[in-house]
């Protein structure tokens, strides 16, 4: 059956040649599996889910470790995405595992926008793998996945249907990711309900066509297990950390004035179902799938919208760069007349300004010159003033002159009198 | 603004110093290390494909080479009565493709012969039709990998192996062979051997190999710039040390102390190719098959693909004045396709 799968893919003229002995390539898958060991595995998940539903508890108690993280409250203003790295090591597989936690999710009063961060969130670690590969000089091997392979969508033990949050959310993230539901806080439904809880969720799922992961039953080695797991969606699961004696044994359960929950008890709740489908059967599954359907078309979509697309299959290679040069010189044009656009304007501006300027330079002048006549007259009036003052004080100079020879006349007239007059007298 | 991711944690960095411990300590068993046998599952499921193109003068033993590491009529030699074979005037290639399965795991191998290499008068230039063939191989790769609906898997025909006859003159590599290996060996992996060693003896070989070795030995598989880490480094000394490997290919076998044994039967003994005393073809055929196969195939598509890919690339781009970053919206890509 799988020889017919080697065949289909060769095409014709391809035959199967016997071996006459043992040529040693039976060692091809361990040598891959050495190689993915020591390049290690990353995995990453995404828990969708109203706050205080146990996303981190269940995180812990299916990794078997505790998480580090504080509980959120449940004032957020809207929806956001927590991501937390870490490294987990189990005999020799090292895996690096990634846990992304909704915060504030279905806590506003207005939830219509609340999917929206998480859609983001998931197109944006897309955008980072296509933004890689498209890169000239990339390093693909060594990159970090940070894509989301799988969505654990924690559903609310109402036990009556699925709230309307939970159908639109899923239904926008059905085509991006692998969603695994779970009824979370299970043990607050009784057995009877769960069933019919069960029930009306998955008819309420298909009805709206929302496509949930089905665990992949075309291996005849997980057919079996993984078909009567798809019977048994979704799981209800109960998480707890902390662990009580029971027996003899430390099992993890929850304990209350009634009994006691076990988790690993099969009767009591599906988390070792949960647990074994997710890491120990399918988790390479669920990368693939990742990789293989949910890139694939994210990539798709976003090279057709960039305008990219394949022509015939004859045309010439790099169609891709074609249109990609089209599209450059469309830019470019689009941008020179922007710029001449722009020259323009600041051309006029410029002229403007330059107007602006020169009357107010006009304006200068004219004062200067008005400024310069009046202080010419000024100047003016004051030298006819001054010459007046000459005048006046020469004209004061002779009269003081001629009075000084009057005196002095008069003074030698009046001496040459007396003089006179003594002469006189003596004789 | 709504959906801001907060950094990872800074965990991983200071608990990476512990391997013991590295990141977080599990209470108990998670079973993360059933994701080895999902993987094991999964590529028996799809099979592997693998292809190696001999080079080397006629009458070198390739096609014996290639049916004996196969255990099987890979190439088939027609030798009717009346058949002459004819050296063609110019290098042809020939790729014949096989499926050959062993406990389950499926392969399916492309040998690509090159009858013509190196047998005319003029030599020069006999390798560009093989540069040329391998350079199509990853133009095919390309051109699908570069496709917006593009193929679950892709057909990979990438060369991964080149496997170069050099012939036991004893002496000194020829310049023919110099020129090939020094230009085939920075787009293939690239692995010298010394063909019908048999007509060598022993120290005849080691002096041969000690001459030869120093010449263009960084850049034969397996490349020291590749190893890994300090495990794959001791390996691949070993290895290093040893090439180019003396060969000797047949396809017959003969009755050896009460064994049917692969060998070579002449007057003076029968010369055992699977025994590592009278050669060196289970070093070979370890290399290229049981432990070094899917790093050859890895270090194909890692290192030479991608080379070839950026150079490709790069010239068709060759008329980019600037960085156009609107279209992507990253500044370091100068061009996407």
């Amino acid at each position: 059956m799988a020889a017919a799968e080697i065949a289909r893919q060769v095409g014709e003229g391809c035959r199967t040649v016997p071996l006459s002995g043992h040529v040693g390539f039976d060692s091809l898958p361990d040598q891959l599996v050495n190689k993915s060991v020591n390049h290690g595995f990353c995995f990453n998940i995404l828990c969708v889910g109203e706050t205080g539903l146990g996303k981190s508890t269940l995180m812990d108690t299916l990794f078997n470790t505790k998480f580090e993280g504080e509980t959120a409250s449940h004032s957020q203003p809207g929806v956001q995405l927590k991501s937390s790295t870490y490294d987990l090591q189990e005999s020799n597989v090292g895996l690096k595992l990634t846990v992304v936690g909704t915060v504030g999710f279905g806590d506003q009063i207005n939830k219509e926008d609340s999917y929206k961060p998480i859609v983001e969130f998931i197109d944006a670690q897309f955008e980072a793998y296509l933004q890689e590969e498209l890169k000239i000089k990339r390093v693909l091997h060594n990159f970090h996945d940070s894509r989301i392979h799988a969505c654990l969508y924690f559903i609310a033990p109402t036990g009556h249907s699925l709230k309307s949050l939970d159908l639109v959310t899923m239904k926008k993230l059905d085509s991006k990711v692998n969603i695994i539901p779970i009824i979370a806080k299970s043990d607050a439904i009784s057995k009877s309900e769960l069933t019919k809880f069960k029930i009306k969720i998955t008819s309420e799922l298909v009805s709206n066509g929302v496509q949930i992961y089905q665990f992949p039953t075309d291996d005849e080695s997980v057919a079996e297990i993984n078909g009567t797991m798809n019977a048994h969606l979704p799981f209800a699961v109960i998480g707890s950390t902390e662990e009580l004696k029971i027996g003899n044994k430390m099992m993890k359960a929850r304990q209350y004035p009634w009994g006691t929950v076990q988790v690993e008890n099969e009767a009591h709740c599906d988390f070792v179902k949960l647990r074994e489908m997710l890491i120990r059967v399918n988790m390479e599954d669920l990368r693939e799938q990742t990789h293989t359907r949910h890139y694939e078309l994210y990539r798709r979509c976003k090279l057709e919208e960039m305008g990219f697309k394949d022509t015939d299959p004859d045309s010439k290679p790099f169609s891709l760069q074609e249109t990609y040069e089209a599209k450059r010189n469309e830019f470019l044009g689009e941008l020179q007349k922007k710029e001449e656009e722009m020259r323009q304007m600041f051309v006029q501006r410029v002229k403007e300004k330059e107007a602006e300027l020169k009357e107010a330079e006009k304006e200068l002048h004219e004062k200067f010159d008005r400024l310069k006549k009046l202080h010419q007259d000024e100047k003016k009036k004051l030298e006819d003033k001054k010459k007046s003052l000459d005048d006046e004080v020469n004209a004061f100079k002779q009269r003081k002159t001629a009075a000084e020879l009057l005196q002095s006349q008069a003074q030698q007239a009046g001496g040459s009198q007396t003089l006179k007059r003594e002469k006189e007298r003596k004789n | 603004m709504e959906g801001e991711l907060v950094q990872p944690a800074p965990e991983e960095t200071p608990r990476d110093a512990n391997p013991a411990n590295v990141g977080l300590e599990l209470f108990g068993y998670v079973g993360i290390e059933a994701v080895l046998d999902q993987m094991r599952i999964k590529t028996m499921k799809t099979g592997f494909e693998f292809n190696l193109m001999v080079v080397g003068q006629s009458g070198l033993g390739k096609s014996t080479m290639v049916n004996t590491l196969f255990k099987s009529k890979v190439s088939r030699k027609p030798t009717g009565p009346g058949y002459e074979e004819r050296i063609p005037k110019t290098v042809q290639l020939q790729s014949i493709t096989h499926v050959i399965e062993e406990k389950g795991v499926k392969m399916k191998l492309t040998v690509t012969d090159t009858p013509g290499f190196g047998d005319q008068i003029n030599n020069e230039n006999c390798w560009d039709p093989i540069i040329k063939y391998i350079n199509e191989q990853y133009e095919k790769y390309l051109r699908e990998e570069i496709l917006i609906s593009r193929k679950r898997k892709i057909p990979d025909t990438r060369v991964h192996s080149c496997v170069y006859f050099v012939p036991p003159t004893g002496h000194w590599l020829r310049p023919l062979d110099l020129e090939f290996m020094r230009r085939l060996s920075k787009i293939v992996n690239m692995v010298p051997v010394i063909a019908k060693a048999d007509t060598l003896t022993l120290e005849e070989r080691a002096e041969f190999k000690k001459r030869v070795r120093g010449l263009g030995r960084e850049s034969v598989y397996p490349q020291e710039d590749f190893d890994d880490n300090s495990d794959d480094r001791i390996l691949n000394n070993k290895i290093r040390d040893k090439i180019p490997f003396a060969v000797v290919g047949a396809d017959k076998e003969h009755q050896v102390n009460g064994k049917r044994i692969l060998g070579r039967k002449t007057k003076w003994g029968i010369i055992e190719v699977e025994n590592p005393a009278h050669c060196e073809f289970p070093l070979l055929r370890d290399l290229l098959i049981r432990s070094h196969l899917q790093d050859l195939k890895d270090i194909t598509h890692n290192v030479h693909y991608e080379s070839y890919r950026m150079q490709r690339l790069n010239e068709s781009n060759r008329l980019a004045l600037s960085p156009i970053n609107g279209l992507l919206g990253k500044d370091e890509v100068e061009s996407d396709l």
